[in-house]
């Protein structure tokens, strides 16, 4: 039931997206790949930190091996595209599974640590054979529309679509995985481990599989950002990358795959919105250059002031009072008088679990 | 559990409705028109009857920033001179630059944005091998001119592949060779170690020096990469091997890093640096600013006296030049906060190369003419060496004068070098002559 809900939902997104990318110019049409890649990422992480409880670092690390196994798998073995992003999603998932491992065994900032350095050292490892991974220069990665759309398809339409396509199948995975079982244990086991246990949940294991699941979102997303981009280098998944993918969830609203889209959007549109600005009002090149570094900072700032649990927190926040006003919409929003999230949660974890109370993943 | 999911569509609602009205923002390039009449068209994407729209990446924070942040402003300068001289058969040129961050992956959604969104006539002068590759076959697919990328790479020079794409600096195979020649002729039998870039930068530049010393000289070969400032391991390496001569193909913050981790090391070789990486006004402040990051006082000048390099451009102490005298007069008078530099040189020149292919485009030239104009060829106006360009060949400059800084200042000696980019062909002195600016600054 929830699943044809979902699947319902999502046909309805994929319509008005493939409306859109009509109607937008091929840099906007750029632009929703790129968010669309994000949002894929995001909402891994997302469900990983929001859900499970554990903290990633590294999740650019993982972006960085989807990348380059599609990369390597398009240019030397000429697999067809569906092939070449699934095997990038269980490329990466086997990574994932490895540093879940090592990850179930640690916690809180001993797990950002080693995550950490998982982000710092991998994108390095692409140096140590040029010859395979193109050092510095990376690979370039070509693909071309499909015949079928004939061949003056705009291939930014193509690629928006193929983006947005893949972020609403993992979003309805996901969807319906934090619903099911293995996302209420998730939930119980990063809320208490103690107790998780004592309810007979293996927690080790269900930390292992976040990972996996988690480092998969990551892989795919590394694999449609290398066919966005055409170009998979160590210079695009470096540390920053990892932070922003971190901030992306936390601006959204942790666990909350809604979030993942806001934060998606905030990561993409924000820096080249400023950059324009800064143009526009005739900043000099070297302060114009910096604001968007800044900008980001800003925005994290307030949002984390205004909002503690994320766009999408605040977006219901705000959404409740008025549609406990109008006796129609009384009934949606029953919750609130039970409901926890009038008083704003006073850290981000206690936040996260209150959306996960209310299933607002 | 089921509230969540109507909360989402309103999200996706709004979502739509930004995107919607962001679209609203979108814009449609000119179509081309015959060329032949005399009003001014919107004869291609870019271009108006009042402007003409270019579009470039650059470094303009990050690790190759320092000191190549100031091209795209020089560019800038000379268009803003232009402009106030008439203009481009009377179009003012916008020059919109982007910071790219000598990251490929940024590189393309710059790009991307300056094709798609700003409808740019032409990419010019985009900076970096790594990163301007990973557009080059985006901006040749989409028939978008791509002049006078400001990287040396012999990569620019393939028509057959790469139709729309031009070199301009001196290649860094020719540079090479003619560094190479110079070492073979005054440091015969001494001990050569290489340092250099790991990627086409570095490699074309050892290509060509290795077409002129000989191997038994050369006692080792360090390479760096430009995200890792941590060059103390090559250093040592170049020390243990004994190098009398260091060789160096690197970006300036990399020349310096080479120079204070051998100070470090009291490692004092015969340094002969590339000239990206040899301006001595930037490597200078970059020793200071760096060494004062590690609590020393050091003398920029001081460091780089005595460095060998090259330079396909006139010596910047030339004061007498008249090319010289006319950059600087632009450079005094719209970025006078700018140091007058070989950054700044060589921002102001590659513009003024610019203009010369626009004028001889046509007065409503498609994206076409831009591209058969420099095929056929471009007078030699700032460079000291003629330019290579043909149908066949989309490399730029083919010389160069070996230098000495002294000073803070390059020193020319010897003559002006030209060569090939082929390992056997000779070094030959030019015997043309150097033709001078002229009086009103415009080509």
């Amino acid at each position: 039931m929830t699943l044809l809900r979902h699947l319902a939902a999502a046909i309805v997104v994929a319509l008005v997206l493939v409306l859109l990318t009509v109607r937008l110019d091929a840099f906007r049409d750029y632009q929703m790949a790129e968010v669309a890649c994000y949002v894929v990422a995001v909402a891994g992480l997302t469900a990983l930190v929001g859900l499970s409880g554990q903290i990633s670092l590294g999740h650019g690390a993982f972006m960085a091996i989807g990348a380059y196994s599609a990369a390597l798998l398009l240019l030397h073995l000429h697999w067809p595209l569906p092939a070449v992003l699934a095997a990038a999603a269980v490329i990466t998932a086997a990574s994932g599974a490895v540093v879940g491992v090592a990850a179930a065994r640690l916690r809180g900032p001993y797990l950002a640590g080693a995550t950490l350095l998982l982000a710092v050292a991998l994108p390095s490892l692409a140096l140590s054979d040029p010859s395979l991974f193109g050092g510095d220069q990376g690979l370039s990665v070509v693909t071309s529309t499909p015949a079928f759309l004939g061949p003056t398809f705009p291939p930014t339409r193509w690629q928006a679509w193929l983006t947005c396509g893949c972020a609403l199948i993992t979003l309805v995975l996901l969807a319906n995985l934090a619903r099911s079982r293995v996302g209420r244990s998730w939930r119980a086991a990063g809320d208490d481990e103690v107790a998780a246990a004592l309810a007979g949940l293996n927690v080790a294991r269900l930390r292992v599989l976040a990972f996996v699941v988690s480092a998969a979102c990551a892989g795919l997303a590394g694999a449609l950002l290398a066919i966005t981009t055409s170009i998979v280098s160590p210079g695009a998944f470096t540390i920053t990358l990892s932070v922003a993918l971190l901030t992306g969830a936390v601006l959204g609203g942790l666990g909350s795959l809604a979030g993942a889209v806001w934060g998606s959007l905030v990561l993409v549109l924000v820096p080249t919105y400023v950059m324009d600005v800064a143009a526009s009002h005739g900043l000099s090149s070297s302060a114009g250059s910096n604001i968007p570094v800044a900008a980001y900072g800003v925005v994290l700032v307030v949002v984390m002031l205004l909002f503690p649990d994320g766009i999408q927190g605040g977006l219901v926040r705000l959404y409740r009072p008025v549609a406990a006003r109008v006796p129609a919409w009384r009934g949606l929003a029953r919750r609130k008088t039970t409901g926890p999230a009038t008083a704003p949660a006073p850290q981000p974890r206690a936040s996260a679990s209150e959306h996960q109370e209310e299933g607002s993943i | 559990m089921n509230r969540s999911h109507r909360a989402g569509l309103p999200a996706t609602a709004a979502v739509a409705a930004i995107a919607l009205a962001l679209s609203a923002c979108g814009s449609s390039g000119g179509s081309s028109s015959s060329s032949s009449s005399s009003a001014l068209t919107a004869s291609a994407p870019g271009i108006t009857a009042k402007t003409i729209t270019i579009g470039s990446h650059q470094p303009l924070t990050g690790v190759a920033a320092p000191g190549y942040d100031e091209i795209a402003p020089a560019s800038n300068a000379y268009f803003d001179y232009v402009d106030a001289h008439g203009g481009i058969y009377g179009r003012k040129i916008v020059y919109k630059f982007l910071n790219d961050q000598y990251n490929p992956a940024d590189t393309v959604s710059v790009v991307k944005q300056l094709v798609l969104q700003d409808n740019v006539y032409a990419i010019f002068d985009g900076l970096g091998t790594p990163t301007h590759l990973a557009v080059a076959p985006f901006l040749n697919s989409e028939k978008v001119p791509d002049v006078f990328v400001a990287s040396g790479c012999e990569c620019w020079n393939n028509p057959a592949q790469w139709p729309e794409t031009f070199g301009w600096q001196l290649d860094y195979v020719r540079e090479g060779k003619i560094l190479g020649s110079y070492i073979k002729k005054h440091f015969a039998g001494q001990k050569i170690g290489y340092f250099y870039q790991d990627d086409e930068f570095g490699k074309d530049g050892v290509k060509g020096l290795d077409d002129e010393i000989p191997a038994a000289d050369v006692v080792s070969r360090q390479s760096y990469d430009p995200t890792n400032i941590n060059v103390g391991p090559q250093v040592a390496a170049l020390k243990a091997a004994g190098a009398k001569v260091v060789v160096s193909f690197s970006v300036p913050a990399f020349s310096a890093l080479l120079k204070l981790n051998s100070l470090k090391l009291g490692f004092s070789p015969t340094y002969v640096v590339s000239d990206v990486g040899a301006d001595p006004i930037t490597l200078a402040g970059l020793l200071e600013a760096y060494a004062k990051q590690g609590g020393a006082k050091v003398s920029g000048n001081a460091l780089t006296q005595g460095i060998i390099t090259d330079g396909y451009l006139p010596t910047l102490g030339d004061t007498g030049n008249s090319w010289i005298a006319l950059f600087k007069k632009i450079h005094d008078q719209y970025i006078p906060k700018l140091p007058f530099d070989g950054n700044v040189l060589f921002g102001e020149a590659v513009a003024y190369t610019f203009v010369q292919a626009m004028l001889k485009a046509g007065r409503n030239p498609t994206r076409e003419d831009l591209v058969k104009a420099i095929q056929s060829g471009l007078p030699q106006g700032p460079a000291v060496a003629p330019y290579a360009y043909s149908a066949s060949v989309h490399s730029g400059m083919t010389g160069a004068y070996i230098g000495v800084i002294k000073n803070g200042t390059i020193v020319q000696e010897g003559p002006v070098l030209t060569t090939t980019t082929a390992p056997t062909s000779a070094i030959t002195p030019y015997t043309g002559s150097a033709p001078a600016a002229p009086a009103s600054g415009m080509p």
